[in-house]
């Protein structure tokens, strides 16, 4: 250990070290921003195409975004070798949940009817909120198949067709609420 | 000096959970399941092993003053390193959707850099001792770390999801409080003591 604390001593070690570390750094970043990039791409397009029809295109790359309640919400159009639309993954949210927001990922067949949905962020209570995942519990799967248009996205509480998670209400209305939001931008007719 | 001996001491002896009493806020939040553990541990040894190289390579230039600051300065720069490439390189989730690696870790990864065993390996050992025996010395605790962090991951993934790496071997559900907090704090509480207990019969022998 260096025993003399000078003043300029000091200046210049920690000038040094902060420099050193800095450049480190600057060159880390360079070398795994690629990879940064691919990594967050192959997320987003598996998420996408777990709630789309298989698509031939890149939908990351056709992404459109539909500004609601002061956020947007993000169509990724998933479309077929010709070109036709096959289906939408709308990434929506809700502020009404038990804590925070959640982000989902709604599959849309071009007719409207929902093809699955995946959570993509919540903070919801471990064993409670947190049913919404399918990994957790088959609460999504009523959605599967469902059209909007006839299946009122409510709780039963509320006078909707969703049965709630139980002792989780709150979360299930803000799981309705995000679907609905999608719903509502989903471009009608199936075509763009 | 006695190498071998340094090696194994973070396993029961300087163990940073049962031994050391550091870094418990890690330990608690990030072992929900055996892989989170592991994944931790090891992203903390990282940190420690080249921490302790370069601050005991440092520490004869370092004015005494602003010794702390330095120090600080070179485990941040390692834990932003660790950063970027854990976002690189572990963030593919897995086929049934379950969150990657880095996304179940999440504010864990940068809070490496205030977690106290990375600082107290370089005020207690790296600023005295050579380069070498820093090395030694951040590899012993490091591996003691993520050996406690897997054990603890383990039990608490076996006991809650019934599954060890997410093999599964109990169908159901588990306990479901051990992967929440209140279980982090049981396990963790009954396995200090049986850790204790070990040492103490192992230095009576």
């Amino acid at each position: 250990m260096a025993k003399e604390s000078t003043f300029s001593g000091m200046l210049i070690t920690l000038l040094l070290i902060t420099l050193l570390s800095s450049v480190a750094l600057g060159y880390v970043y360079e070398l795994t921003r690629e990879p940064i990039a691919v990594a967050k791409m192959a997320k987003k397009n598996m998420a996408i195409k777990k709630v789309t029809p298989a698509f031939a295109n890149n939908p990351v790359d056709d992404v459109f975004s539909v500004p609601s309640d002061g956020d947007s919400l993000y169509l990724y159009p998933a479309k077929d070798s010709s070109g036709a639309v096959i289906g939408y993954a709308i990434e929506t949210f809700s502020n009404i949940a038990f804590s925070g927001s959640i982000k989902l990922l709604v599959g849309f067949l071009p007719e409207g009817n929902i093809k699955e949905i995946a959570v993509l962020e919540h903070k919801e209570t471990p064993g409670l909120g947190d049913k919404m995942m399918k990994s957790k519990s088959d609460f999504s799967y009523q959605f599967e198949g469902k059209n909007p248009a006839s299946f009122v996205l409510k709780v039963k509480k509320d006078g909707g067709d969703v049965d709630a998670i139980t002792a989780a209400t709150i979360s299930s209305r803000a799981f309705c609420d995000a679907v609905q939001r999608a719903y509502n931008v989903l471009p009608k007719g199936g075509t763009q | 000096m006695n190498y071998l001996k340094d090696l194994t001491k973070g396993f029961l002896k300087d163990n940073p959970t049962w031994g050391l009493f550091l870094g418990l806020c890690p330990t608690l939040g990030t072992t929900g399941s055996a892989l989170n553990g592991l994944g931790m541990g090891l992203a903390t040894t990282f940190v420690l092993v080249l921490s302790n190289v370069f601050i005991s390579l440092f520490a004869r230039v370092i004015p005494d003053k602003v010794r702390i600051p330095a120090y600080i300065v070179i485990i941040a720069a390692f834990v932003t390193v660790v950063d970027l490439l854990m976002s690189a390189y572990t963030n593919t989730p897995g086929p049934n959707g379950e969150p990657s690696l880095y996304d179940s870790l999440g504010i864990f990864i940068p809070l490496i850099v205030v977690n106290c065993i990375v600082l107290g390996r370089a005020e207690a050992f790296a600023n005295r001792n050579t380069v070498f025996a820093s090395l030694i010395d951040g590899v012993a605790i490091g591996i003691g770390f993520a050996f406690s962090l897997t054990l603890l991951g383990s039990v608490r993934e076996l006991l809650g999801s019934g599954s060890i790496f997410g093999m599964k071997f109990i169908d159901g559900d588990g306990i479901l409080v051990f992967v929440m907090a209140p279980g982090a704090f049981l396990a963790l509480g009954y396995l200090i003591m049986i850790m204790v207990k070990l040492r103490k019969r192992l230095s009576k022998a």
